[in-house]
This record gives structure tokens, C-alpha cells and sequence, in this order.
């Protein structure tokens, strides 16, 4: 048993938090640039190369995995299978799910109004586009490589508990009437469509070689979209990690301050970033001693809500039903962030 | 004589299939008329929730990836 569990972290060490990496990079830094690890801009070098490389390399092996189990799954999939479902359990299927379809919240759009104009119960299509960007396979092995299983673990099951609770909430407030009309329109077209579309199972079925160009072109077109991000996020991690005064971040949302949280939760909701670019700046501010639960709240915040979602959603839905909306997640992620806190002697 | 729509926003995932879905025509020796679809109420009739979509004569062949010259000829 001790053998297998000296297997299992030389593995986890190295392929998940890529220790490798960690000492190649350390080399560069040392004896090509020849900045001391002991001083501030060597160790910050170091801080941005490896997390940025760490991160491209988890990135591209992560999205390519998911895509392919993605391609299974594509909405109109997801449509039917919810479809059958009823109450909490479709809510639950909802966030289940929500975490293998996409990452984008440029989709919410459609997805919204296809599952609507199904006749999806609300409160299962909102379990969904809570959880979908939220949570996933690849923010999960990401937890995990930064932060170990706990923490990972932990993540995920308060994001699926989110979702199917605001999906239920929503659900029970009875806010059909907070549609826009024309979404509802929609509906007698689409559903006459369906009935009469016979070939429609065709589009599901890919093979193998399809499945990997669509997972190589997913690998592609995401990283085009999030690099920048990365590498600011990176940048303001190795910032922190390094040049701001512990005092600093402490006074602000260290684990003294009871605001931490909800000041955590203010600058993150509006942000728009993605879980990729969150994690170096969480890694740092973890090194620094701010709450587990902080961070939750911060991450959570950046990539659940942000300014361009909440704009693409008003599209589709009427004011009343996007303010309960943006408040029954953001209500959810302070909380999440203060149980977290009181609880977190259990995960660290 | 053919119909094909192109379903998406105007993405450059779109532009990419009408490009592969052109050469895939010619390269066929076929006759066809293009059309776009950018409205999301217009993409959402069609059933399709992920953008690209393909549709020829009024059936959805394909949605939210681009496929190769090669596959596109199947759906022709």
C-alpha cells in the first residue's frame, strides 16, 4: 500500500503540479538569466514562466479531453435528455450537465432560448447556465494541480449544490412571466420543426476522427480567446506572490477582516475572466494566507457572473427576473465564502 | 437547385464553414444558393443551440463545429 501511495503522489506531483516544470524553470531562471531564486524579481520570473507554461500545458490537454467527452454531448442532447425529468432531479441533471457543456458564456444566449422554447422548466434551465460556467472537468484538475483534492472536491460539490439550489428558487418563484415574449414565440416553430425533423439524431453521430479535429479545434479557438487573460492573470499573481506587502493584502481581505469576503465578492462579479486566468491569482493570494473561503468567493465570482453575461442574459429575460438572478448566485458565493472560512481548519 | 444556410452570429467559426462548405460544393460539381442566418431567434427555430450550423434544404446537418472539406461533402 505505502509503495502504490508513493506511485500515486510521485504522479500527482509530477504530472498534475509539475514539479518538473518547477525545477527546469528554476534553472533558467538561476543560471541563464542569473537572478537568485532568493530575490524578488528572480523569484517573480520564475513565478510567471512556470505558472504561464503550467497553465498553456494543462489548458491544452485539459480542453482537448473535455471537448471529446463534450462531443457526445452537444445541447441538443442535453435538451432531450432534461426534457424527461421532472422537479429537483431535472434540476440536478441540469448542473450535472451544465458541467460538460461549454465553457463560453456566449452560448448562454441560445441555450437559454432553446431549452426555454422546449418548454424546459426555468428552474432546470437556470440550474444549467449556473453550473456551466462554473464548474467543470477542467476547473476541477486545475483545482486540483494547485490546490490539491480538497479543495478541489470542495468546489465542486458547493458549485453543483448552487445550481440546483438558485434553479430551485427560481423555480418555485414561478417567474415565467419574466421571459422576453419573443422567446416564448419561438416556441410553436421549433417544436413543429422537431416533430418532423426525422434525421435530426444524425448530427450526434461523429466518428473518432471527427471527434478529435473538433477537440483539436475547441483546443484552438479557446486558447485564442482566454491566452490574454492568462497572461494578465499571471501577471497580477506574481505581483502579489511577490512585490505586495503581506501587511497589505492582509488588512484588506486577510482572514481578520469579516469583509474579506464580501469585499472579494465585489471586485469579482462584474470581472470577466475565466477559470484559467483566476487560478494564479488565487494560488497567490493562498500563499499569502487569505481565507480558502475568500478565494472561493473571488473565483467563484469571476467566472459564475460578470458584466458581459449578465448584458447578453437581459436580452432574453425581463429586468425582475435577471436582479433575482444575479442575487440568488451572488447571495449563494458570499455564503459559500463565509462557511468556507469558518469550516476551512477541515480542508487545509 | 441546392439551399444552404449557414447558421451563426458572424463568428469566424461561421465564415470558416461557409469557406469549407464552398470548396466542398465546387469541388462536387454542385449547384447551390448560400444564405446566412445571424438572428438567434432565426438560429434557434432551426433547433440548433451551438453555433455554426449547416443546413441544407431545410435540414439541420451539423452544429457547433467546423468540419473538413471532406466530411461537408457527406452532408451534400
Amino acid at each position: 500500500m505505502n509503495f502504490l501511495q508513493q506511485i500515486f503522489n510521485w504522479l500527482s506531483n509530477q504530472l498534475l503540479k509539475m514539479d518538473w516544470l518547477y525545477d527546469i524553470i528554476k534553472l533558467l531562471v538561476e543560471k541563464v538569466f542569473g537572478l537568485s531564486m532568493k530575490t524578488k524579481i528572480g523569484e517573480s520570473t520564475h513565478f510567471f514562466i512556470y505558472d504561464t507554461i503550467k497553465i498553456f500545458i494543462l489548458l491544452s490537454v485539459l480542453i482537448f479531453m473535455i471537448s471529446y467527452i463534450q462531443s457526445y454531448f452537444p445541447p441538443e442532447r442535453t435538451r432531450k435528455i432534461l426534457s424527461r425529468v421532472k422537479g429537483i432531479k431535472g434540476n440536478l441533471l441540469g448542473a450535472l450537465l451544465g458541467t460538460i457543456t461549454p465553457f463560453c458564456s456566449c452560448s448562454s444566449i441560445p441555450i437559454f432560448i432553446g431549452f426555454t422554447s422546449a418548454g424546459l422548466p426555468l428552474g432546470v434551465t437556470f440550474s444549467f447556465l449556473i453550473s456551466s460556467p462554473l464548474v467543470d472537468l477542467a476547473s476541477f484538475l486545475l483545482l486540483l494541480s494547485f490546490f490539491g483534492w480538497e479543495i478541489a472536491t470542495a468546489y465542486v460539490i458547493v458549485g453543483l449544490v448552487l445550481a440546483v439550489f438558485g434553479g430551485t428558487i427560481i423555480d418555485k418563484l414561478k417567474l415565467e412571466k419574466y421571459i422576453e415574449g419573443y422567446v416564448l414565440d419561438i416556441r410553436d416553430v421549433e417544436l413543429a420543426k422537431e416533430n418532423n425533423n426525422d434525421n435530426e439524431n444524425d448530427i450526434f453521430v461523429l466518428n473518432r476522427k471527427e471527434r478529435i479535429n473538433y477537440s483539436k479545434q475547441q483546443v484552438k479557438d479557446i486558447i485564442k480567446k482566454v491566452w490574454l487573460y492568462i497572461l494578465i492573470g499571471v501577471g497580477i499573481g506574481a505581483l502579489i506572490h511577490n512585490w505586495i506587502p503581506t501587511d497589505i493584502i492582509n488588512n484588506i481581505i486577510g482572514k481578520n477582516n469579516p469583509f474579506s469576503v464580501l469585499i472579494a465578492a465585489i471586485v469579482a462579479i462584474p470581472m470577466y475572466a475565466d477559470i484559467f486566468g483566476t487560478l494564479p491569482i488565487a494560488e497567490a493570494l493562498f500563499n499569502k494566507g487569505v481565507g480558502i473561503g475568500t478565494i472561493l468567493t473571488f473565483m467563484m465570482g469571476v467566472t459564475a457572473l460578470s458584466l458581459p453575461s449578465i448584458i447578453l442574459l437581459s436580452k432574453v429575460v425581463k429586468k425582475k427576473l435577471l436582479i433575482i438572478f444575479v442575487s440568488i448566485v451572488s447571495m449563494g458565493i458570499i455564503i459559500i465564502g463565509y462557511l468556507f472560512n469558518a469550516f476551512s481548519y477541515i480542508f487545509i | 437547385m441546392m439551399n444552404i444556410k449557414i447558421l451563426g452570429s458572424g463568428c469566424t467559426n461561421c465564415k470558416k464553414l461557409e469557406e469549407n462548405t464552398k470548396k466542398a460544393v465546387a469541388e462536387l460539381g454542385l449547384v447551390a444558393t448560400f444564405e446566412k442566418v445571424t438572428d438567434y431567434k432565426d438560429i434557434v427555430s432551426y433547433g440548433v443551440m451551438k453555433t455554426p450550423g449547416l443546413v441544407v434544404d431545410g435540414k439541420v446537418k451539423l452544429t457547433g463545429r467546423v468540419p473538413s472539406t471532406e466530411e461537408i461533402k457527406k452532408y451534400l
